[in-house]
């Protein structure tokens, strides 16, 4: 449900953000500063094709998360957070 | 065969490096990519995780190790459940485009040994959903033909528990996990140096995976270079095929014309 401002809630990485409606996921993630080619999206658990992520519009209360490759061998990375809580 | 013509293939891709690594527990990028390219591997493993929405700008590993040029093996290290596992490839495979994954489903936080009810679950999945699972595993040469029937594409054995630097703790199993697959047989985890990696490959494995050895040495780039050299030696000697073994002595020098 969009607020009387325009805006909608939701929550990316586990932080709720609160952002104008009608955005794409490509839109939202060049506003956090994310370059949209090297990231993956997962929304409300599912996969977000790449390819559609700048037509896919986030809508009031859905939970986004957004990774990327970071350096990792056999181990957890120290001061990483995990994608699952 | 000669010496120079000796390369593997793993799910239709060849490689000439047989040696993986880590991109984990380095000092910085730089010096990360800088023993990469002494160890010659052509494939290093990585981690998916959340980005940091508080600092976009943080120096990437992708502005270090040029994905292009260097394959990106992303692993599930962390993960303790087939789910989690299935959940971050799934979301690997979005963010680099590729079906070739290294697969690890812990069982326990204080061995980090693998675990194998979960990792059977999940490489089946995997398998149907169209990826190419390297799987972690123990060295038990029966998982490792479990793990051949529901559509692994490697199989990666620990040499000793992750991070430990033991060496191979049971080159038995080891080499019976080789005999008894016609996969590639990649020893992952348990290195801790040169000597190790080349009992590895002296038993017939395919390659080696490390990253703590590498990373934790005083001086990681001049190891990820011996550790080029022992993967190197250990697979010539391997295919030269060594001598037998005897109880006694056996002189090198001809007895007829002693003086």
């Amino acid at each position: 449900m969009t607020n009387p401002d325009g805006t909608i809630q939701i929550r990316v990485n586990g932080e709720h953000r609160r952002i104008m409606a009608g955005m794409t996921i490509a839109t939202l993630a060049l506003e956090l500063g994310l370059e949209p080619t090297k990231i993956a999206v997962e929304r409300n658990l599912e996969v977000v094709p790449r390819s559609t992520l700048g037509q896919v519009r986030v809508e009031d209360g859905d939970d986004l998360e957004i990774v990327h490759f970071v350096g990792g061998g056999d181990h957890p990375v120290a001061g990483t957070v995990e994608i699952m809580q | 065969m000669t010496a120079h013509d000796d390369s593997w293939t793993v799910a239709g891709q060849t490689f000439r490096s047989r040696l993986i690594v880590g991109t984990g527990k380095y000092k910085d990028f730089a010096q990360n990519a800088a023993a990469v390219e002494a160890s010659g591997a052509e494939i290093v493993t990585v981690a998916v995780r959340r980005v940091n929405i508080a600092d976009p700008k943080a120096p990437m590993l992708t502005d270090f190790i040029d994905p292009k040029k260097i394959v990106y093996l992303p692993n599930t290290a962390g993960c303790y459940t087939g789910e989690e596992a299935i959940r971050t490839l799934r979301l690997a495979r979005e963010a680099g485009g590729w079906e070739l994954v290294k697969l690890e489903v812990l069982g326990e936080a204080k061995t980090l040994y693998p675990d194998m009810h979960e990792t059977l679950r999940a490489t089946e999945i995997l398998a149907k959903e169209g990826f190419k699972p390297m799987v972690y595993c123990v060295d038990d040469p029966i998982a490792a033909k479990r793990l051949e029937d529901v559509g692994a594409v490697a199989i990666m054995p620990l040499g000793a528990p992750i991070g430990s630097g033991l060496g191979i703790q049971n080159k038995v199993t080891i080499r019976l996990i080789v005999e008894g697959t016609s996969l590639p047989v990649l020893v992952d985890a348990g290195v801790g140096t040169a000597s190790d990696a080349a009992v590895a490959m002296e038993l017939g494995c395919t390659g080696v995976l490390m990253n703590t050895a590498i990373a934790e040495a005083k001086d990681p780039v001049m190891m990820a270079r011996a550790m080029k050299f022992a993967v190197e030696s250990g697979r010539l000697a391997y295919r030269a095929g060594r001598m037998g073994r005897r109880m006694y002595a056996d002189p090198s020098s001809p007895l007829a014309g002693l003086i």
